[in-house]
């Protein structure tokens, strides 16, 4: 077990490693001079030096890298061309919206697919059944900002329940917060929720016919408990391997939402770089992004080792 | 019956199939009784419906089947009229079952100790440290090696074998009146066969269970049985003392069965000895595994200086149990996996150490019979492409090729126009034929038949046999027939070489080893064929 957990954690820094070193190549080193892209195509050219001098790339693409992972390393991402002022403060500051919002929406659409896979896979060809279906085609063909902007039509300008959009920071209390991230985080989970339903349902449903589950019956177990017990364990681990892909779906579908429902997030903070060609930031979300999917891989790596023993003596 | 009332009595019961089944019941009119004590073997081949009656005694048939009339009485009370939360208190108390499939029967994410606990969980027995005590006693009970380790383990890390002995465990935890076992042996080694089977005969004599067994096989039956039913169709053809049905059976259907049961005394040998030798193999050798950064390394030794050769018209048996190598020498042979040493030739070729380019044009000259008619297949190719196909990439033309197909269709005992059909309209036995004839079709001068009769019930494997048998003599095959049962190789072998753990122990003209067995290994997978004494005799009298 402590085999595997240090085996992934090496294999992990080397993907970090390795992703840090496309992004810089790809912004940085390929063709094309990033003083020129910020600044656009009429800059004049002492402007453009002076840029070159300020962002350093006047220097050796070597100690440019170096530069910039060392800085990562004591917590430092540089200073945005736009905002003036340190990156790890402005990605600070959005984190706690767009964090918050992804977790939210992980935990609404966990909420209501394993429930309702199960439920549905139970009674197969049932009236929940047949409505689950409804549901999860839904979800599926409609995407996430079509329903975020749905959801302000009809619960904040139709109901006034919700705000439209806009966040009123963490300082106005916990309530106003959550209220301003319930929408989208709905927006964001609905889609993820249908395609989860519907893979919790397949795993269950090829659950339910195996050989150990006739066994638990033919123990005396009544069928909530088998469902419990025996089903619902072994159908989470093929759940597992799609929920770790989605979860980087969160944090990437989080641009579109947090742009419907003006949310200032990293997402938009991501957005508004672009616009801007503020590669510095650019290239700090993008590693942040990056290292966050590889994280969570590692985690659903160690996940599948909890819900499956026949793992955990590989190496 | 007189004396004291069974156990377990069906009276009259029939089973209806869903619309649109080849036929309209599962089990018709069927009345057995078994008492405490004794053991009631069901037998039939496939499609008999002796599962579904298993079932059924149960609680447990599939939706979609129904019993349509008569009753199934549990020591005076009616079965089938109980509502589930009913059924749910007799399950597991008053019925034990073990099942056929012991690699998937276990939950693979859940503890031995707990699985085996949960049937006392389940009826609320004993207080959860009686629980964890017991379990370790019944492990003990039946005859596992350290039980408080295996209590702790999870099944992947049991074999076969272990694994049944837990189910066993399992459905005797709370002593119930009767034990149903399901084909309890059918995927054991013969050696872990006959030890399940002897574990199951003395718990039943220590404890008076009623055991309903199921099985397929007249060799078990011959083992276990005081009473043996004969099911065909869904339909109790014979039924009465063991020593009866086996000695002296009354209906047709039995003694077609019976007759089927291949015997352990080899056919005459044939006279090879002026026949050209046509496969070498020599000091073949393939281990797996032993690699990895983190992995400690354990090399498992597939295939040790394995050496043999077969004549033209020839069988040579590879015989062995399960991880014995059999099969990685036959995929070895024919390439299909490398080997990391030894020399292996077809006729004068240097098949063993030609590289990949050269070997395709030769590939025809070994071919391979598999053992899963279902799987071995492509579903989506009609048969006459299946077996053309491989002439065709060989460079003969198509409509050769189909036309050669058809021709070959009924060599095997299939009509040419089964051309235009797909695998799955037809049944296993018609399966391996097509597989067989596909094999055929490349022409070639070995063929390889990896258990390729294993999967079949025994009236259909022997009809198999007679037709490799049959074709053989025709086109002067060369075949190396790998099975894990003796009773099989007996039949169809020329000679016979022994493997356990990757080496060939002893290997002799087929009549001679079995006369005769050298090596200590060879005895004792001779001595564990089921039904030896019972049943061989008995066969080889009529």
């Amino acid at each position: 077990m402590l085999h595997l957990v240090i085996s992934r954690l090496v294999s992990l820094s080397m993907t970090l490693l390795f992703v840090s070193l496309a992004i810089f190549l790809i912004l940085e080193v390929l063709p094309g001079d990033p003083a020129a892209i910020m600044l656009g195509t009429a800059a004049r050219e002492d402007t453009l030096a002076a840029l070159r001098q300020e962002l350093g790339l006047d220097q050796p693409a070597l100690v440019r890298y170096l530069d910039w992972i060392g800085g990562i390393l004591h917590g430092d991402l540089g200073t945005s061309i736009t905002y003036k002022m340190p990156v790890s403060t402005l990605v600070a500051e959005r984190m706690s919206v767009t964090l918050p919002l992804s977790l939210l929406a992980i935990l609404i659409s966990t909420a209501l697919a394993l429930p309702l896979g199960v439920a549905a896979a139970a009674r197969r060809d049932g009236p929940v059944d047949r409505a689950v279906l409804v549901f999860s085609q839904m979800g599926v063909a409609v995407p996430n900002f079509w329903i975020g902007l749905l959801f302000i039509l009809f619960f904040s300008t139709h109901l006034g329940w919700f705000p439209a959009g806009g966040f009123p920071g963490w300082g106005a209390g916990i309530g106003p917060a959550l209220q301003a991230l319930l929408l989208p985080a709905l927006a964001l989970a609905l889609p993820q929720a249908a395609v989860l339903t519907r893979v919790t349902r397949s795993a269950t449903l090829e659950v339910v016919g195996a050989d150990f589950v006739r066994t638990a019956r033919a123990k005396g177990l009544d069928r909530g408990a088998t469902l419990r017990r025996h089903v619902v364990p072994n159908a989470l681990i093929p759940v597992t391997t799609i929920l770790g892909l989605q979860l980087s779906f969160f944090f990437g579908g989080a641009i579109l939402v947090e742009n419907v429902f003006n949310l200032p997030g990293l997402g938009r903070l991501a957005y508004q770089a672009l616009n801007q060609r503020d590669l510095v930031v650019i290239k700090d979300i993008v590693l942040i992004f990056s290292g966050f999917v590889i994280v969570v891989n590692f985690l659903v790596d160690l996940g599948y080792t909890i819900l499956d023993p026949r793992l955990r003596n590989r190496a | 019956m007189n004396g004291p009332s069974p156990v377990l009595s069906i009276e009259n019961l029939s089973i209806g199939l869903p619309a649109l089944s080849d036929r309209q019941y599962a089990i018709r009119d069927l009345s057995l009784t078994i008492e405490a004590g004794e053991t009631l073997c069901v037998v039939g081949e496939s499609g008999s419906g002796k599962s579904m009656t298993a079932m059924a005694a149960i609680g447990l048939l599939p939706p979609a089947v129904s019993v349509l009339s008569g009753s199934i009485r549990l020591g005076g009370s009616d079965l089938l009229s109980l509502d589930e939360e009913k059924w749910c208190e007799v399950r597991g108390r008053d019925i034990g079952m073990v099942f056929q499939e012991p690699m998937t029967s276990l939950n693979p994410v859940m503890r031995v100790a707990d699985q085996i606990a949960e049937t006392f969980r389940a009826h609320r027995i004993l207080s959860p440290a009686d629980r964890a005590r017991r379990v370790v006693e019944l492990l003990a009970e039946v005859n596992l090696p350290y039980p408080e380790l295996i209590a702790r383990a999870y099944p992947h890390e049991l074999s076969g074998g272990q694994r049944q002995r837990v189910m066993i465990a399992m459905a005797l935890a709370l002593e119930p009146k009767l034990l149903i076992a399901d084909e309890p042996t059918t995927a054991l080694d013969v050696t872990t066969q006959a030890q399940v089977l002897k574990l199951i005969d003395n718990l039943r004599r220590k404890k008076g269970t009623a055991v309903l067994f199921i099985t397929h096989d007249f060799g078990v039956v011959a083992e276990i049985a005081d009473r043996v039913a004969v099911l065909q169709n869904g339909e109790l053809v014979e039924q009465g003392p063991a020593d009866v049905v086996l000695n002296n059976p009354q209906h047709p259907y039995t003694t077609r069965l019976l007759a089927a049961v291949p015997s352990l005394t080899p056919p005459p040998p044939k006279e090879l000895r002026n026949e050209p030798i046509v496969l070498t193999v020599e000091g073949l050798r393939k281990s797996y595994g032993g690699r990895g950064l983190f992995r400690k390394s354990r090399e498992v030794r597939a295939a040790d200086a394995v050496s043999f050769d077969i004549r033209r018209g020839e069988t040579l048996g590879l015989v062995g149990e399960s991880g014995s190598g059999k099969s990685t020498v036959g995929r070895c042979v024919l390439r299909l996996i490398e080997p990391d040493g030894g020399r292996i030739e077809i006729g004068s070729l240097p098949f063993g150490s030609l590289p990949q380019h050269d070997l395709r044009p030769h590939r025809r000259r070994i071919q391979i019979v598999f053992q899963d008619p279902f799987a071995s297949l492509n579903p989506r190719r009609k048969v006459g492409y299946i077996i053309a196909e491989g002439p065709i990439t060989q460079g003969v033309a198509p409509d050769r090729a189909f036309e050669e197909a058809r021709i070959l269709l009924e060599k095997v005992g299939l009509p040419a126009q089964a051309a235009e059909r797909y695998p799955h309209e037809f049944s296993g036995g018609q399966r391996q034929r097509i597989g067989i004839a596909r094999a055929l079709a490349m022409k070639p001068d070995v063929l390889v038949a990896d258990e390729a009769v294993s999967a079949l019930d025994v009236s259909v494997q022997a009809e198999i046999l007679k037709l490799l048998i049959g074709l053989q003599a025709e086109l002067g095959l060369s075949i190396l027939f790998i099975t894990h049962d003796l009773r099989v190789a007996a039949q169809i072998c020329d000679r016979v070489a022994v493997m356990q753990k990757g080496r060939i122990v002893e290997m002799a003209e087929t009549a001679h080893l079995f006369a005769d067995p050298r090596d200590a290994y060879t005895r004792q997978l001779l001595a564990a064929v089921p039904g030896r004494t019972r049943l061989i005799d008995g066969v080889q009298n009529r």
